[in-house]
C-alpha cells in the first residue's frame, strides 16, 4: 500500500529481509545445480554445497542425447501450441460470458471450473481408451500424438484461463463497447480493437501461466504418448527409473528444462502482476 | 447488431473442447464407477454392481485415511501459502533497491515442473546425499529421515508445497493490493487507526475477494497433487503422505481395480467440487451484493 511507502529510500532490514528469504527460495535450486555439476564419486559422503569443479559430463551427456531433444522440442511445441489456443478460445469464452445475458451463466462459468478439479489418475484410463481405439480415423489415432496432448491439456487449461481472465474481462466498462457498436463496429471488431488491446496485461499472463501448466505436466503425457510425442516431463522421471539413480544426469536434465520457463518467465515480468486479479471483482 | 448466436458461437470452441476431452472421459468414469471391473482378479470381466463400489469405500480405512491426509495437507499448506504470500505481497509494495530483480527470484518455484521440483527436494533431503539429514545432524544432532519418520515427511511434502505455489499467491494478491482505492487508507491514518486496524477493518475486507479467489484454486489444485509427492516420498514411508490422487493411482494401475478406482474418484470430485462450490458461493454472494448496492 502506499500509505506505507514513508520514505523512498530503503533500510537496511528490508534489503536484508529480501536477501534472506531470496537464500530461502533458492537453496533448492541451487542444489540441483550442484548435483548436477559433481561426478557420482563426489556426491556422495558428505555432501558439499561448494562446487570445487565443474564436472560437465551430465550437461554433455543430456544434451547430446537425441531423447532429450526430442523430448525438448515436444514440449516446447505442445506448450507454445496450448497456450496460444487456450488463451484464444478463453478470449472467446469469458467475453461471452462477461457480455452477454447468458442462462444459468454463473452455473456454466463453475462447470468449467470443475473440469480442473478431477483427480487426474483415474481419467488416464478413459483417455487412454478414448485415444487407442475411439479417437481414431483409419490408421491414425490420437494416442501418441502431440495434437492430442495439446487438446487435452486445455481441460485443465481453459478453465484456469477462463478464471482469470474474467475479471479482467468484467473490469473493462461496458459503456465502451456500447460505443463502438453505436459506430458501426461488429462483435468482431469490438474484440479485436476494444477488448484485446485493454486485456493484454490479463492475456499475456494466461498465456504464460498456461505455457507453465502445460510445459509441467506429466502424468498425462506419460500415460497417453509412448514414442514420437513423449515430453520432457517424462523425460525426466525416466532418466531417473531407467538409469537407475543417476541423479547427476537427472539434476542437469532439470537444470536445462528450467530455461524455456525462463525465458517465457522473462518476457512476462513486465505484464504478470498487472494481469493477475484472479476473477476477483474490483471494487 | 448482437444476435444470440454470436454468444454461443463464442462458446462453442470452449464448450466442445471441453466436452469431447473432459466430459466424455467423466461419464465413462461414471459407468465404471458402477462396475466390478477389475483385469487381475479372478472374474476379470466386466459386470453391473450396483452400489457395492461406493458401499465399500465407506468402510475403507486405507481410502479415509488418505482422504483425511489430503484434507490435512491441503489445509496448511493452502493456508501458509495464503500467510506468508501476504506478508510478501505487502512487503513488494514498498519499494526498494534491486525490487524487480527480487519479485524475479521469487517468481522462481512457479516455472518449475512439480516432478522436478519433487526430485529437487528429494535431492535435498535423501539420506547419504541430501545436505538437510547430514547437516541438521551433524549440527544439531536431529535425526532427519523421511523415508521413516512419518511427521517428517508429511511436513516436508507440505514444506515442499509452500515453497513451490507461494509465488502464485504472492502474484496474485501483489496485482490485488495494487488496484486498491487509496482513499480508505487515508483517512484511516487521519482518524488515526494505527497498523493493526487498517489492516483487518481495511486491507482485509477490501482484500476478501482475491484472497478467496486464491484459495480456490490453490485449493483444487493441491488436492488434486500427485506428481510432486510422488516423485519426494512415493506415498511413504507406509501410506503417510499417500494423498487421494496418489492413491487412486495406485488403485487403477498397479491394482488395475478399475470399478473401485472409478467410484473412488467420483467420490473425490464431488467433495472438491461441494468445497470449493462453498468458497465460490462466498465470492458470487459478495458480487451480488455489490451490483444490489
Amino acid at each position: 500500500m502506499r500509505y506505507l511507502r514513508k520514505r523512498a529510500s530503503a533500510s537496511f532490514g528490508t534489503v536484508l529481509f529480501w536477501i534472506l528469504s531470496s537464500v530461502i527460495t533458492l537453496v533448492p535450486i541451487y542444489w540441483m545445480f550442484a548435483v548436477s555439476a559433481k561426478s557420482r564419486v563426489q556426491l556422495f559422503g558428505s555432501p558439499s554445497l561448494l562446487i570445487t569443479s565443474f564436472f560437465t559430463e551430465n550437461y554433455t551427456g543430456t544434451l547430446s542425447d537425441p531423447a532429450f531433444q526430442r523430448y525438448m522440442f515436444n514440449s516446447i511445441v505442445i506448450a507454445t501450441a496450448n497456450a496460444a489456443l487456450v488463451t484464444t478460445l478463453a478470449l472467446f469464452a469469458t467475453y461471452a460470458l462477461s457480455r452477454y445475458r447468458l442462462p444459468g451463466k454463473e452455473n456454466l462459468f463453475f462447470w468449467t471450473i470443475t473440469n480442473r478439479m478431477a483427480p487426474p489418475a483415474v481419467f488416464l484410463l478413459p483417455l487412454f481408451l478414448l485415444y487407442t481405439q475411439v479417437f481414431v480415423v483409419g490408421d491414425v489415432k490420437l494416442f501418441d500424438t502431440r495434437i492430442g496432448l495439446i487438446f487435452l491439456y486445455c481441460v485443465f487449461n481453459l478453465p484456469f484461463a477462463i478464471w482469470t481472465l474474467r475479471g479482467m474481462i468484467d473490469a473493462i466498462p461496458k459503456e465502451l463497447d456500447e460505443a463502438a457498436f453505436v459506430d458501426g463496429a461488429n462483435t468482431w471488431q469490438v474484440l479485436t480493437k476494444d477488448i484485446l488491446p485493454l486485456a493484454r496485461p490479463g492475456l499475456a499472463v494466461t498465456g504464460i501461466l498456461t505455457w507453465v501448466f502445460a510445459w509441467n505436466e506429466y502424468l498425462f503425457a506419460a500415460t497417453l504418448t509412448s514414442v514420437h510425442a513423449r515430453t520432457i516431463t517424462t523425460g525426466l522421471a525416466e532418466f531417473v527409473t531407467v538409469t537407475g539413480t543417476n541423479w547427476g544426469r537427472m539434476a542437469a536434465t532439470a537444470m536445462l528444462t528450467l530455461v524455456p520457463a525462463l525465458l517465457v518467465l522473462g518476457l512476462a515480468q513486465r505484464h504478470i502482476v498487472a494481469g493477475l486479479t484472479f476473477g476477483a471483482v474490483k471494487e | 447488431m448482437r444476435s444470440s448466436a454470436v454468444r454461443w458461437l463464442f462458446l462453442a470452441p470452449t464448450l466442445l473442447i471441453l466436452f469431447i476431452f473432459g466430459v466424455l472421459p467423466f461419464l465413462y468414469v461414471l459407468v465404471i464407477g458402477f462396475m466390478h471391473w477389475n483385469s487381475f482378479a479372478a472374474d476379470p470381466e466386466m459386470r453391473f454392481a450396483g452400489a457395492d463400489n461406493f458401499r465399500r469405500l465407506v468402510f475403507d480405512d486405507q481410502f479415509l485415511y488418505s482422504l483425511w491426509l489430503t484434507l490435512k495437507f491441503a489445509f496448511f499448506a493452502v493456508l501458509s501459502e495464503i500467510a506468508l504470500g501476504y506478508v510478501l505481497a505487502q512487503a513488494f509494495m514498498q519499494d526498494f533497491p534491486g525490487k524487480g530483480f527480487f519479485r524475479t527470484i521469487h517468481t522462481l518455484p512457479l516455472v518449475i515442473a512439480p516432478i522436478a521440483v519433487g526430485a529437487t527436494w528429494r535431492l535435498l533431503t535423501v539420506p547419504g546425499l541430501g545436505p538437510l539429514p547430514y547437516y541438521l545432524n551433524r549440527w544439531l544432532g536431529y535425526e532427519f529421515n523421511i523415508s521413516r519418520y512419518i511427521d517428517q515427511a508429511f511436513f516436508t511434502t507440505v514444506v515442499m508445497d509452500i515453497w513451490h505455489w507461494t509465488p502464485l499467491v504472492t502474484l496474485t494478491l501483489l496485482a490485488a493490493l495494487s488496484s486498491l482505492p487509496k482513499e480508505p487508507f487515508e483517512q484511516a491514518q487521519i482518524d488515526g487507526a494505527n497498523r493493526f486496524q487498517i489492516f483487518w477493518h481495511i486491507t482485509l475486507p477490501l482484500l476478501k475477494p482475491a484472497i478467496l479467489a486464491t484459495v480456490f484454486i490453490r485449493m483444487m489444485d493441491a488436492l488434486r497433487t500427485v506428481d510432486e509427492v510422488w516423485m519426494l516420498t512415493g506415498g511413504g514411508p507406509g501410506a503417510a503422505t499417500r494423498y487421494i490422487g496418489l492413491h487412486i493411482w495406485r488403485v487403477v494401475f498397479p491394482k488395475t481395480d478399475y470399478g473401485y478406482g472409478s467410484a473412488m474418484s467420483l467420490i473425490t470430485l464431488y467433495l472438491t467440487i461441494v468445497m470449493c462450490w462453498m468458497l465460490y458461493a462466498g465470492l458470487v454472494a459478495r458480487r451480488d451484493l455489490k451490483r444490489a448496492e
